[in-house]
């Protein structure tokens, strides 16, 4: 089954609310998918501060102060470690390529969750009101955050195969739902040089997204692309540092339902992560079309 | 009706309540639902003549199984409205996402928004009509019943469908496998009239398109073995 919640915020007096927004959304979801979860937060000051490259690194086997020394001494810098349940948020002044490299060199068994400059990445195994407290969701600030709740159907329930993807920096994918030829389609991108971290089904649509982006396609193309690349039932919901976007595919037997008001535009597999929302009254509600692609992005709002 | 209405508010009663209330024997009257926040199952099962106005968006299920009540949803409604609802009325002032009117046996299903895919999917009986469009895949399968769609139909329109009558004002992106154009006669025009009627709508039945079944998939064909 799983659920799948995203929350895009268009008004910034609602940014310290993103946390608690969020949180909302996902325990809602919770009855779709209650083995394990994981979030994105994009903006959170401590969470990825500002000026910094932030990386998720999960299941490191070492301490944060061990963490800090270690990946200290290897950027010769001053490393940040904040321990969230499972998730180190490891902030450095340099690059999100320098700091991803020095991180897979330092650690090469842990699970990177994700990495860029405005987005923390959180994954965990149990249940999303559980792991929302462990994390301390409810204090996180932003202007754009995604989750996932997870009901295991095809690979382990691990931090690995929890949601988000976040494979490419600032980049981020949800998805309910499960491909079908996803085995071709990662041979083909192996073959164009992409590396995988598991044999998720997701995580070769991540893949996919971020090697279409990387090679200058916008969002919209990229899902396009993937919508006559891949077979298999989806509800996708892709985020990166300024846009937010959800497609899904022809069959769309996966539920999809999108809310939009001036001060934000929110999207979940059903409308109850949706009712709490602050102006929820008022918004167009809409459930989209088959292998449509909306997006949103932050320079369309107007300042 | 001159009782005052019982009102039940789902951010305070819990929905197994709310439901084994209308689930009693011999109940009548009005009954009125507040805050139902998208939950699951509202109203289900009603078997009594009894009218139940719900005031908010509800989620899968709405309504399902109805017999005799008149149920009113001001909102949307998720996946499953009406799902094989027996007799009785059932209207959603806004959208109803996938599958509404699902298997329905007998009664009336009035969505004035538009529904999602595979509406009517496997109709039996009840009579449907949508304010708006319907998405892919609707009246697959439709053994019984009637369809009224004052938008536009999505792909494979009425694909294996049987006996239920279509009745389409605007475009149709596609039709399904043995669905076909079929001739408005009088008795179609009195009948979509009756419909239209029965839900409120005014339109001129003439400016109305009839499908149905072309019975080509009713017997074996010896070319089909193997």
């Amino acid at each position: 089954m799983c659920g799948i919640v995203g929350l895009h915020l268009r008004n910034p007096e609602l940014y310290p609310r993103l946390g608690e927004l969020l949180a909302g959304m996902l325990t809602a979801m919770e009855a779709r998918g209650a083995d394990s979860a994981g979030i994105a937060v994009y903006g959170d000051p401590q969470w990825s501060p500002p000026g910094q490259s932030t990386i998720s690194l999960i299941d490191v086997g070492e301490s944060p102060e061990q963490v800090t020394e270690a990946l200290g001494a290897r950027l010769d810098t001053e490393i940040t470690v904040i321990a969230r349940d499972v998730t180190y948020l490891v902030s450095a002044p340099t690059t999100p390529e320098a700091l991803l490299a020095a991180a897979k060199a330092v650690y090469p068994d842990a699970l990177v969750g994700g990495f860029g400059t405005d987005v923390a990445v959180l994954k965990g195994v149990g249940t999303p009101t559980s792991l929302v407290e462990n994390w301390g969701l409810v204090g996180a600030s932003g202007w754009q955050g995604v989750g996932h709740t997870r009901m295991a159907t095809e690979s382990a329930v691990t931090p690995s195969g929890a949601h988000p993807y976040a494979v490419g920096p600032d980049q981020c994918l949800v998805h309910n739902g499960s491909f079908a030829n996803h085995a071709g389609i990662r041979r083909d991108l192996r073959a164009a040089g992409v590396e995988f971290d598991s044999e998720n089904d997701t995580e070769v649509g991540a893949r996919f997204v971020a090697h279409e982006l990387a090679a200058g396609s916008d969002v919209e193309q990229a899902l396009t692309d993937l919508t006559t690349t891949f077979d298999g039932f989806y509800t996708l919901l892709v985020s990166n540092s300024d846009s937010f976007a959800v497609v899904r595919d022809a069959i769309a037997c996966k539920p999809a339902v999108i809310a939009e008001t001036a001060d934000w535009v929110a999207m979940a597999s059903e409308f109850r992560a949706l009712a709490h929302l602050p102006g929820i009254d008022d918004a167009r509600i809409w459930e989209p079309e088959p292998e449509v692609v909306y997006a949103w992005s932050r320079e369309a709002v107007p300042a | 009706m001159s009782d005052a209405p019982t009102t039940f508010d789902l951010s305070t009663v819990s929905l197994r309540d709310v439901n084994g209330a209308l689930h009693a024997d011999g109940i009548d009257g009005q009954f009125v639902i507040t805050n139902p926040q998208g939950a699951h199952n509202v109203a289900v099962g009603v078997n009594s003549p009894v009218e139940i106005i719900v005031h908010g968006h509800v989620g899968y299920y709405a309504a399902g199984m109805n017999q005799k009540a008149e149920i009113t949803v001001n909102g949307n409604a998720g996946q499953g409205l009406a799902e094989n609802m027996m007799s009785g009325v059932v209207h959603v002032t806004g959208d109803a996402s996938q599958s509404a009117g699902a298997t329905g046996r007998g009664g009336l299903l009035v969505i004035d928004g538009n529904a999602a895919a595979r509406c009517g999917i496997s109709l039996k009986g009840l009579d449907i009509v949508v304010g708006g469009s319907v998405g892919h895949m609707s009246a697959f399968m439709a053994q019984k019943g009637r369809i009224v769609i004052r938008g536009d139909a999505g792909d494979a329109l009425g694909d294996s469908i049987y006996e239920a009558r279509l009745y389409v004002r605007g475009e149709v992106k596609s039709l399904g496998a043995d669905c076909i154009e079929k001739p408005m006669e009088a008795e179609h025009l009195e009948e979509l009239a009756g419909l239209l009627k029965a839900a409120g709508y005014d339109d001129d039945p003439a400016t109305y398109r009839r499908y149905g079944s072309a019975r080509n998939l009713y017997h074996f064909q010896a070319h089909n073995s193997y």
